[in-house]
């Protein structure tokens, strides 16, 4: 058995990691609210400018625009969106393995733009392309970054360097509930478009101005900045989120293995006690 | 005629909040086509807005912003502005604004090899649209 003191420090020991992950848990949660306030409040814009996308889209037809066709280039770029902090249970390895796993790539194929250090180091080890790392813009996204990302990634689009632009964050669908998601975001989905096209026929009145291929070439950049900014902020609270459940589920851990600790270091100081009395009553019958 | 029945919805969304939604009796705002003034029963379209300044008029009173970037939905009832930047005057600094005017004149002035006119004469546009917006008041 393990003597008192050991199990004094280990249970020590415990209590302060409890402290620190209990302390995480709170600023998680505080996180969690701001970055969910963000999310409902700019989900307004990205309702709007998808019902605007897809109508122009409906309306539009059979347009050769290269936005809507794809490139002829095997290779997809994909923006991977993690976080830059780890503690955060699976929130980090899902997107990877999601990378790696079920999209079903080829990992010569791929194009990384990583936003955020953990998936960017993962996917490294694998040993994928990354392009290039803007991690810093997941710690405060805001919409000029994204906007930012999104002329880099549709240059090399329109250069022929990708065919394909995917994006893959952590969707919060609510606080418990992050699902891992990959979304195409160039070329536009035809199927999409043909369902939508009898969806909004009523709407189709719509016109455009200056015209429709030169309205798409402007509305298409900003479609997908959208979706990317929408990426980033839904990633921002799904970070959160996942890891206040990490360290939730740690916290009531280490509650449990304190109570085990606690009973251990009774029963142990309980024991000591029992064999001193056992020695002093035996030491007295030695002499009388 | 009642004099509701010549108002109808705007509605202005940044991607970080909704900017403005009430009713008005007319908006004004400056596409790449030109500028354009909307009333009630509009021709359902969809225009790209060019740096200039929003002019909100509901019945006693106008309101300006400066609008840079972003597209406009306009239904004969409802007039949607996604806004990727717009700013009400009081957020505008105007000795910065100044600053940038300066600049991107500067730099379509010289017109170095390797500048970007393009962006350098969007960004003087974004600037002349702040300045303006706060000359208006």
């Amino acid at each position: 058995m393990a003597s008192m003191r050991d199990i004094k420090r280990r249970k020590g020991s415990i209590q302060s990691t409890q402290q620190i992950t209990k302390a995480m848990k709170l600023v998680s949660t505080v996180k969690l609210q701001r970055a969910k306030q963000r999310a409902e409040q700019s989900k307004a814009y990205f309702n709007c400018m998808y019902e605007t996308v897809t109508s122009v889209l409906a309306k539009t037809g059979n347009l050769n625009h290269p936005y809507l066709n794809g490139g002829d280039s095997a290779k997809k770029a994909v923006i991977v969106i993690t976080s830059n902090r780890g503690l955060a249970g699976g929130y980090n390895s899902n997107i990877v393995k999601l990378v790696t796993q079920q999209s079903g790539f080829k990992k010569e194929d791929l194009r990384i733009y990583a936003v955020g250090k953990k998936g960017k180091d993962a996917l490294n080890r694998y040993g994928y392309e990354i392009v290039e790392e803007d991690s810093d813009i997941i710690e405060e996204p805001l919409y000029v970054d994204a906007m930012a990302l999104s002329s880099r990634v549709l240059e090399a689009y329109t250069r022929g360097e990708v065919g394909e632009i995917y994006i893959a964050y952590t969707a919060f669908k609510n606080t418990v509930v992050h699902e891992p998601t990959l979304l195409k975001l160039l070329p536009v989905e035809p199927e999409k478009k043909e369902e939508k096209a009898q969806e909004k026929e009523s709407k189709a009145l719509m016109s455009f101005e200056p015209n429709d291929d030169e309205a798409l070439e402007l509305i298409i950049p900003k479609y997908v900045t959208s979706l990317i900014y929408g990426g980033l902020i839904e990633a921002v609270a799904s970070e959160n989120g996942a890891r206040m459940q990490a360290m939730d589920s740690a916290t009531s851990n280490a509650e449990e293995m304190i109570d085990h600790l606690s009973l251990m270091y009774n029963r142990a100081r309980q024991g000591s006690i029992t064999q001193e009395l056992t020695e002093i009553i035996a030491g007295a019958n030695a002499i009388s | 005629m009642a004099e509701n029945d010549n108002r109808f919805t705007l509605k202005v969304i940044t991607p970080d909040r909704v900017f403005y939604e009430e009713q008005v009796t007319m908006v004004e705002f400056n596409t790449i086509e030109g500028e354009v003034g909307i009333y009630k029963e509009h021709i359902p379209m969809t225009m790209i807005i060019a740096p200039g300044i929003l002019t909100i008029t509901q019945e006693n009173e106008t309101k300006e912003a400066a609008l840079h970037a972003g597209f406009a939905e306009v239904l004969q009832d409802k007039v949607t502005i996604l806004a990727e930047i717009i700013e009400w005057p009081v957020e505008i600094d105007l000795k910065r604004a100044e600053e940038s005017k300066e600049r991107a004149e500067n730099r379509i002035k010289e017109h170095a090899p390797g500048t970007d006119m393009k962006r350098a004469e969007l960004s003087l546009k974004r600037a002349v649209a702040r300045i303006n917006a706060i000359n208006y008041q």
